[in-house]
């Protein structure tokens, strides 16, 4: 499928700019994925302005922590989304703070591979497509804005506990497609 | 380590979304430092960050843009101001998840900890809320007085142990609990159980509190 073969491509091109350093490499993924960093990071509330800085900012880490970028636990999107994500809570926080970041693990053999997990972000995608809307709308709230719990059942007029069952039930329909054979 | 108490899935999501307060995220990232399991889910949760990310439409960036970076990428890297990995005693690391060890750079003994009587103690980590996060070392046979939550509750036992309604939790496990839940946590070896506590509201102390409230205001 097209689609696959599109994401394929940005983790092989992540793995393979940390090897080479290659500055065109790292423009191809400049190209697909800072536009969407700067939608993602506008949505959290931030103004334009601080928006282009915080995305060049999350980009430049990129390229800098490109060798830590590890195939066998993430796709090159969600590790991309992790670093914008850390860019901007720095950023929010206005204070320099450590980010509290896992430790580096050897890679595990039992670990499902990469072509696994583009699969899996794939059958994640459409799954988020056929949520209910009631669990798309906590999904989207909770992740695109960054609204905590307590803020989305203010928003909503609904109680904590149902904001949080929402979550769970799109959790499970989600990693439903986590284990399974392709 | 035997962990058996672990994050609610919506906990998980909520941190790879990055909308916890400071503490609550601390509290999650030690969990994770010490549990696999959740390590694993936190994947799954992080991978929903990913999918999210592919869907949404581009915005353009500033034209020079792409050019502003790639004239930075030959720049020496700064040091972050991440604290210094040498400054952490090892004892600190022995003892503590990493992210913590880090925060405190000292061992649980050496801590400042505030005697606030009925024998517990603690420590504020002064974070920015909502809510608050605490280190509370607390003696053998003390019980914290009945409460429930004004909105969640994570509990990470760094120490000893105690009881309460929903089971028995030792070191390395966490209570994640919200308003849905009342209980009263008991430390039930002859060892203090010291455990960090991070809320995103304050408690609701139900029952004659009076002054035996009193160690617990704040939480
Ligand atoms: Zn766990
Ligand atoms: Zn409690």
């Amino acid at each position: 499928e097209r689609r696959k073969q599109v994401r394929d491509e940005w983790s092989a091109c992540l793995t393979n700019l940390a090897e080479t350093r290659d500055k065109s490499e790292f423009a191809r993924l400049f190209g697909y994925f800072a536009p969407r960093v700067k939608s993602y990071i506008l949505r959290l509330g931030m103004p334009d302005a601080t928006a282009e800085e915080v995305t060049q900012e999350a980009m430049l880490l990129v390229w800098r922590k490109a060798h830590l970028f590890n195939r066998t636990k993430a796709s090159a999107s969600t590790w991309i989304f992790t670093l914008a994500r850390n860019q901007s809570i720095d950023r929010m926080r206005r204070e320099k703070m450590a980010l509290y970041e896992l430790p580096e693990e050897e890679p595990d053999p039992d670990h499902r591979d990469m072509g696994e997990h583009l699969v899996i972000e794939g059958r994640m995608k459409a799954a988020i497509d056929t949520l209910p809307e009631n669990q798309a709308q906590v999904l989207h709230l909770s992740y695109y804005e960054g609204k905590s719990h307590s803020e989305i059942a203010d928003q909503l007029g609904i109680p904590l506990g149902s904001v949080k069952s929402r979550l769970r039930l799109a959790f499970s329909k989600l990693k439903a497609h986590w284990g399974e054979d392709a | 380590m035997n962990i058996t108490h672990h994050f609610d899935d919506a906990t998980l999501m909520a941190y790879s979304a990055g909308s916890l307060p400071q503490g609550m995220a601390l509290l999650v990232a030690c969990h994770l430092h010490w549990c696999p399991h959740c390590r694993e889910r936190s994947e799954q949760t992080d991978a929903i960050g990913g999918a999210l990310l592919n869907q949404l439409a581009p915005t353009r960036l500033n034209d020079d843009a792409l050019n502003a970076v790639l004239a930075r990428l030959d720049e020496p890297e700064q040091e972050f101001a991440s604290v210094k990995h040498d400054t952490v005693s090892s004892a600190a690391a022995a003892e503590l998840p990493a992210p913590l060890a880090q925060m405190l750079g000292k061992p649980i003994d050496q801590l400042p900890w505030k005697r606030i009587g009925y024998g517990v103690r603690q420590l504020d980590l002064e974070l920015d809320g909502p809510g608050a996060t605490r280190l509370l070392r607390i003696s053998p046979g003390v019980s914290v007085p009945h409460h429930t939550h004004g909105g969640n509750e994570l509990t990470l036992i760094l120490r000893g142990s105690y009881n309460d309604e929903i089971g028995r939790f030792c070191m390395g496990d966490v209570a994640d609990l919200d308003d849905d839940v009342s209980h009263q946590p008991i430390v039930d070896t002859n060892e203090d159980c010291i455990c960090l506590i991070a809320t995103d509201a304050p408690l609701k102390f139900s029952g004659l509190m009076g002054r035996l409230v009193q160690p617990f205001i704040g939480l």
